[in-house]
């Protein structure tokens, strides 16, 4: 092949995009694995339909995959696509403004004929013309169903099984566009068809002749090189996303704490992958209830923490919104409980597809009382396993529930992950009581000076006692209505919460230390961020980000840094109206905060961020 | 519940606790036959773990020197289902009224019922609601007069065994609070049955539904009025025990012994543990005045429970993998070197 003829990238985008049944979630994951294999960077992000199957061809059928590589490190699935590939009309058109003035669309011209185009509502026969898509954009006109058909002639397969492999032609070209040999991709196939051996024959076929294909039309496509990373410390990796993170993290903080892992959970959008990977982890012993309802859920999960497991449950923003009254309950009972909270599009049934950040107030003042609790954000998907775990140790090591905040985005968006070993993860001592305390235990028996509660499990002799919603005597455990008893339980509840903060790392600053600009972050906004504060530090502006993942208590060092920063522009970026901005305020002293804000159910841009950096200075 | 040969008193079982319910309350005598039953059973007392969601008698969890949990308003029967699959060998009761249990618990009601979670669930059916003082609950019978239905209440009342019934349920038995006795023997059955074992208790609320149950609380009327179902015997009643039940057609009739020709042996004979629950649920339903009321354990079927068969199924899955840690599992996904 014509070296001239390589593009050498640090980074790129590229856009799967098709029907929800063209298999763009399945080309889409095979594409990043082998570009992880080979050693790149990588951040994916899935946008499927809330359909399951719309109809064929419309645009409310549309279903994407976005992946970002790149040879140095990858924050972010990517602002605009570098490569658009467009099974049909419909895929072009949702995702046309999305892609670069000097970007690529490769499209299935069998699937443009004008029947096509109609169900697209396209009004003329050239849709490229009709989105006003810049002459500086390169077509890649492929007729990939013919091709797979010819490809698999004699295959003996029915028309709409061979159909159904043109993803795999198409992964097949993309493959030869950035210069990754077939081998790993076929390997995936492999461990992917192990029991259905005709189709991996095929698929494996037209993967090989698609990118064949590309490497006959070398002459009029320049191809893409992407070196691979050098960041990144050696070690196994394999690419996760956040809510299979979740899950396993929380399967080695039970280990870690030698307990048995409990979830209780309900059905819910974009949550319910945690279910599903744990209740296929039989293997491991986790004990997973699809319950009747999000009460039940967590209500099953407070009934396993009182008996003494590692409990859990998964959700969005209406099952926390249900849940509200029993996580009162675990406070109110000092039972460690571990809550989800995979954050979508609301209020109400909102957008359950999409991504938001809106439900942090939920989280810190959605219940009845003085009711405070441990509320913290991952930030990408690999790092759901990191926050899960410590979900599960702070509850664990502090007798309290604690809230932990992931959303759609990370929730469904995929990163590499460096695996672990148990060894190699913090050790986690749930609050026992100790066999000293045999006979003088109470249920409200506490550590006078963190203030955290004894944790005594039934089936011990010498520990009975009674737990529940109602306010209980200090010293005694017994039910009490004291006005004086009450107002110091509310307190130590407070306090015991505080204190947690004492064991969370300090913030740091990251980028310009000099920076007239602090961007402010939580949660999953943490790689757009990054990338601006980067991005505009390029610009010669300067930008630094306070990123937090501790949300209550915040980490000690807080009001110390951005006092630091005091008479700089402080700007609270979040995909909500203000959310952490109210709360950051009532937390500080003399702080005055700017806001960047975005309520429309996608992540932010760095573009879009950095834009808004130029602007303020 | 596997026996143990330790010897308990009801005694071991008594909180240090001043009770707190009204005098004259039903739910003492609940109380006092549930440790007696525990007693009976031999179980440890830290092996006991009672929970309860609000109302009236969902205080009964600080009277008792087990594991306790007073939790909220209708979720009794999912945190109850929480604690025995997380610890099978705990001995689980709940404890519910007609408000908890049916109308805000009624959700979790039927699906414990369903996925026959081995708890025991002890329903106080007064038919009303006391602790609010005096609303009418899904028990209440129409037309009843109540805070909240001064005109009458126009709702059609549940009545908690068909629920039972409906959910596929496999125990269901009812006792009276003023019968201790049977109460106790109930509750020992309960205990013993692998499932979730429904006891509805009729209990006497002394100040806002004083009298609800006098049609068959009254000793004087009570054996006529009622009959103590016992599996395997023919099914008898009255005073002086010459009444009994025949299925006529499709439906269930009283007679006298002796009349028209009608001998023991044309009873009905009690069948607990018939799979069908056709005639349980009849029996379950009869009522005044041309009925008695049915006591004691009406259906006891065995089938797998819940926590039982999730044990079994983590069991079988282990037994073909060679993943059982969480190194092992990482080491099973898609993963490469860098």
């Amino acid at each position: 092949m014509d070296s001239n003829r390589y593009k050498q990238m640090e980074h790129v985008v590229i856009r799967f995009s098709g029907d929800s049944g063209d298999g763009m979630q399945l080309t889409g994951t095979l594409f990043s694995n082998i570009s992880a294999v080979l050693g790149n960077e990588i951040s994916t992000f899935p946008d499927f339909p809330a359909e399951i199957r719309a109809p064929q061809g419309t645009l409310s059928g549309v279903s994407g995959f976005q992946v970002h590589l790149g040879s140095e490190r990858i924050n972010t699935p990517g602002d605009e696509a570098d490569v658009l590939i467009a099974m049909n009309p419909a895929a072009l058109k949702v995702n046309a403004k999305g892609v670069k003035r000097d970007g690529v669309i490769i499209f299935d011209t069998d699937s443009f004929e004008k029947s096509d185009l109609e169900k697209a509502l396209f009004k003329t026969t050239d849709p490229f013309e009709e989105l006003g898509i810049p002459q500086s954009v390169q077509l890649i006109p492929i007729a990939l169903s013919k091709l797979t058909k010819d490809s698999l002639e004699g295959f003996g397969l029915d028309n709409k099984s061979v159909l159904r492999s043109k993803n795999m032609f198409a992964l097949g070209v993309i493959c030869w566009l950035f210069n990754k040999p077939v081998d790993w991709a076929l390997h995936f196939l492999e461990n992917k068809f192990k029991k259905k051996e005709s189709l991996l024959h095929a698929n494996a076929k037209v993967l090989t002749d698609g990118y064949n294909y590309g490497h006959n039309l070398h002459l009029a496509v320049s191809t893409y090189r992407v070196e691979h990373s050098d960041n990144l410390p050696a070690g196994t990796y394999t690419s996760i996303n956040g809510n299979k993170a979740t899950a396993w993290g929380l399967i080695a903080a039970a280990e870690k704490a030698g307990l048995e892992l409990f979830l209780g959970s309900y059905p819910i959008t974009p949550a319910s992958d945690i279910m599903h990977e744990l209740a296929l982890r039989k293997d491991v012993g986790v004990k997973v209830m699809q319950a009747e309802d999000e009460i039940a859920g967590i209500s099953t999960a407070i009934g396993a923490s009182f008996a003494g497991a590692l409990a859990a449950t998964s959700t969005s923003g209406p099952g926390l919104a249900l849940k509200a009254e029993a996580i009162g309950l675990a406070v109110m009972a000092e039972l460690p409980l571990v809550i989800v909270d995979v954050m979508r599009g609301g209020p109400s049934t909102g957008l359950p597809t999409k991504t938001e950040q809106t439900d942090l107030n939920q989280a810190l003042y959605g219940r009845n009382g003085e009711s405070p609790l441990v509320v913290m954000a991952a930030d990408t998907p690999a790092s759901c396993f990191h926050y899960a775990f410590m979900a599960a140790k702070i509850a664990l090591e502090h007798m309290t529930p604690v809230i932990l905040l992931t959303d759609s985005f990370i929730g469904n968006g995929t990163s590499l992950w460096k695996l672990p070993k148990i060894k190699d993860l913090p050790e986690i001592k749930p609050h026992y009581a100790g066999s000293e305390l045999k006979g003088a235990y109470h249920v409200m028996k506490r550590n006078e000076e963190t203030k955290i509660r004894y944790w005594s499990i039934p089936g011990n002799e010498g520990f009975e006692h009674r737990n529940g919603g109602l306010e209980k005597d200090y010293n005694s455990g017994a039910i009490s209505t004291d006005p004086t008893n009450h107002g110091k339980m509310v307190e130590t509840r407070r306090q015991k919460v505080e204190n947690i903060a004492d064991s969370l790392p300090l913030l740091e600053v990251e980028g310009n230390p000099d920076a007239d600009v602090l961007l402010v972050g939580w949660g999953s906004v943490y790689g757009h961020l990054i990338d601006a504060a980067a991005r505009a530090n390029k610009k010669g502006f300067k930008v630094a980000l306070l990123h937090f993942n501790y949300i209550q208590p915040l980490p000690c060092n807080t009001q110390q840094i951005l006092e630091t920063y005091k008479a700089k522009k402080i700007v609270v970026c979040e995909l909500n109206n203000g959310q952490f901005a109210a709360y950051l305020k009532s937390k500080t002293r003399g702080i005055d905060f700017m806001q960047y804000n975005k309520v429309e159910g996608q992540p932010f841009t760095v573009s879009e961020i950095v834009d808004y950096i130029e602007k303020i200075s | 519940m596997e026996e143990l040969s330790t010897a308990y008193s009801a005694k071991d079982f008594k909180s240090d606790q001043y009770v707190r319910w009204c005098p004259g309350c039903g739910d003492h005598s609940i109380v006092n036959a549930l440790q007696k039953a525990m007693a009976e059973i031999a179980i440890p007392p830290h092996r006991v773990a009672v929970i309860s969601g609000i109302g009236c008698s969902s205080r009964l969890p600080y009277y008792m020197k087990s594991y306790g949990f007073h939790t909220i308003h209708g979720r009794g029967a999912a945190i109850a289902t929480g604690v025995k699959v997380a610890k099978p060998e705990l001995c689980v009761w709940q404890i519910t009224g007609d408000g908890d249990c049916l109308a805000i618990g009624g959700n979790h009601f039927i699906h414990s019922v369903r996925r026959n979670i081995d708890i025991n669930v002890l329903l106080f059916n007064n038919r009303i609601y006391g602790l609010t003082k005096g609303q009418y609950s899904p028990t209440t019978q129409q037309g009843a007069i109540t805070k909240s239905s001064p005109f009458g209440t126009i709702e059609r009342p549940f009545r908690p065994a068909e629920l039972a019934f409906g959910a596929r349920g496999s125990f269901f038995a009812r006792a009276l609070d003023v019968d201790m006795k049977s109460a106790q023997a109930v509750m020992t059955a309960a205990a013993r049955h692998k499932g979730t074992s429904v006891v509805e208790m009729l209990v006497n609320c002394v100040i806002f539904n004083n009298g609800t149950h006098n049609w068959i609380s009254e000793k004087e009327f009570r054996s006529e009025r009622s009959i103590l179902l016992e599996d395997g015997k023919p099914m008898i009643f009255g005073k002086d025990r010459d009444r009994g039940l025949v299925l006529d057609g499709l439906k269930l009739r009283a007679v006298r012994l002796g009349e028209g020709g009608v001998s023991e042996k044309d009873l009905l004979v009690h069948d607990a543990r018939c799979e069908d629950s056709t005639l349980h649920r009849m029996l379950a339903m009869m009522e005044g005045p041309d009925l008695p009321i049915a006591f004691g354990v009406i259906r006891s079927v065995e089938t797998e429970s819940y926590d039982e068969a999730l044990v079994k199924q983590i069991a079988e899955v282990q037994s073909r993998t060679s993943i059982r840690n969480f190194d092992a599992l990482v080491d099973s996904c898609e993963h490469w070197e860098l």
